[in-house]
């Protein structure tokens, strides 16, 4: 019987291994990299890459950027998408499965090709020529969006009903009961959503090139530039820790990854 | 009533939001003039024809879901081995390693792939195929993980030690009793793999061999250079890509809602 379970569990070995080498290894590597410095063909290490990003204009304005561009993205998704997440989720339309699935399943269909499409769109309407900075926002958003209706949608539905129907009989007006008793239940879903938007609007650089015109830079662009143009793999290190802890802070800011997260990427829709 | 008329009134401008482009973008592939003019619309099939005798499209288009089978096919299996393994160890094992699983989940996809292009290049592997298969496996593993568990979680445990009593050796048990049982779930793993691997550019980007194009990289350079608008095919392969995923979706989804019914049914 011993042998038995030791041999079941032996089949995480090669994940364990692949996680150490591809997920942990790489990761220590970042570290690495960003304290260090490349000065006549050696590596020797340095804070310099550090110093330089908080005294470079150049690089604090485009985290500012980066952070505007993401947090208007974020508040759209979450003015659009919780009113389509409540609709549905309350709605007493028998196939509301087929009715969601309509809002979600862009986010099976490659974006760069949908990215391309909007900007055809974009291009007919006379916004592409002129508009860089809302066109990446209606892109972040477009993108985006279903990552925050599947999170919403999940805790809405699962809402218990006794209990608005408890605020309303204590005398709570429709306002009431939402703002006291139905947002604040779906609280989980709301953070899932936001940190399920927030990050990629920082750093997906094909919606801000295709529909921005090339002409933004956000973070995730930065670091792009760092290792493909400037050839300094220091600074794009240095600059993909920053974007960690800010990832880390965000997680700490709204109470920490749910697995709900991972629900939102979809794992059941196939 | 107005409650009413305003939520579907709502619904209907978001949906309308989310399909404009791919819609313009099925209708202009009817239409072989290089730019869309919404004035202008004649009628012909001819961006399909110039699409399918287009060598170097094709060759991408190849290349795309040959790299999406490969790494949905790897990725499942090192997942779902993963997850029974996960399943059966102890919670000192299983919690680190689930925890660092969501590390590909949680992470900005650019710091993933410049993370892998760190390591790859120290080991000389550096856009290689290897780089790039493995670099698509690191974004779908977790995920087929995250498909298998639940399915583990939810199975009958007894059902194994049935196997064994019955003189099932401990393989056969897994394959017979444990696999059947949790197929569901490596099936969807295997299929999420397939979408998020077509799916991704930034990875591709940074761990394909040079010559190697997938149709995320090539529409991106595409666009970058100014050639997208000099090659009106790349409409019909959208269009196609659209139709395909749409239906294979609706497809895939009315059957699962209708096996979910006769589930409940019986």
């Amino acid at each position: 019987m011993m042998k038995l379970h030791f041999s079941r569990k032996q089949l995480c070995i090669p994940y364990a291994l692949f996680l150490l080498l591809f997920v942990v290894i790489p990761m220590l590597l970042i570290l690495f990299y960003a304290f260090t410095e490349t000065v006549d063909d050696k590596i020797v290490f340095s804070f310099a890459n550090f110093a330089n990003f908080f005294t470079s204009t150049a690089k604090l304005s485009t985290l500012l950027m980066s952070f505007t561009i993401a947090i208007i993205s974020t508040a759209i998704c979450l003015l659009i998408g919780y009113p389509i997440a409540y609709i549905l989720a309350r709605s007493k339309f028998r196939k509301k499965n087929v009715l969601l699935m309509l809002f979600i399943m862009p986010m099976w269909i490659n974006f760069v090709l949908r990215i391309t499409a909007l900007r055809e769109l974009l291009d007919l309407v006379g916004l592409l020529s002129s508009q860089n900075y809302l066109n990446t926002i209606i892109g972040m958003v477009y993108d985006f969006l279903p990552f925050m209706i599947l999170p919403l949608y999940t805790t809405l539905e699962k809402l218990d009903n006794s209990y608005l129907e408890a605020a309303s009989d204590l005398g709570g007006n429709k306002f009431t009961v939402f703002a006291r008793v139905t947002f604040p239940l779906s609280m989980p879903g709301v953070i899932s959503g936001i940190t399920m938007v927030f990050m990629p609007s920082m750093t997906n650089y094909v919606v801000s090139d295709t529909l921005g015109n090339f002409n933004i830079t956000i973070l995730g662009k930065l670091i792009n530039e760092y290792f493909t143009t400037y050839d300094n793999w220091h600074m794009g290190s240095m600059i993909s820790i920053i974007l960690l802890v800010i990832i880390f802070l965000t997680m700490l800011a709204t109470g920490g990854f749910k697995d709900s997260n991972t629900d939102a990427r979809g794992a059941n829709l196939w | 009533m107005v409650k009413k008329i305003l939520s579907i009134a709502l619904c209907a401008v978001v949906l309308l939001f989310i399909y404009a482009p791919i819609l313009l973008l099925v209708v202009y592939s009817f239409d072989n003039s290089t730019v869309i003019n919404l004035n202008n619309f004649n009628f012909s099939f001819g961006l399909y024809r110039d699409l399918f005798r287009d060598e170097k499209i094709m060759e991408i288009l190849f290349n795309t879901i040959w790299l999406a089978l490969v790494a949905a096919a790897l990725s499942t299996v090192l997942g779902t081995a993963g997850a029974i393994g996960i399943f059966y160890s102890k919670r000192r094992v299983s919690k680190p390693l689930q925890a660092v699983s969501q590390i590909p989940v949680i992470n900005a996809e650019i710091v993933t792939a410049i993370s892998l292009a760190l390591l790859f290049s120290m080991v000389f592997l550096y856009r290689t195929y290897f780089s790039l298969i493995v670099g698509h496996m690191v974004l779908c593993t977790p995920f087929v993980i995250l498909s298998v568990l639940p399915k583990l979680k939810q199975m009958d445990s007894n059902t194994y030690e049935a196997a064994l009593d019955l003189g099932a050796s401990p393989t056969q048990a897994l394959f017979k009793v444990v696999i059947p049982q949790i197929f569901t779930g490596i099936l969807s793993g295997f299929m999420l793999s397939i979408t998020l691997s077509l799916d991704d550019y930034i990875v591709t980007a940074f761990t394909k061999p040079k010559t190697f194009d997938t149709i995320s990289t090539y529409v991106y350079n595409a666009v970058k250079n100014g050639t997208n608008s000099s090659t009106p095919a790349l409409r019909a392969l959208s269009a196609i890509i659209f139709i395909v995923m749409i239906a294979a979706l609706l497809i895939f989804n009315l059957r699962a809602g209708k096996r979910k019914k006769e589930e409940r049914a019986r």
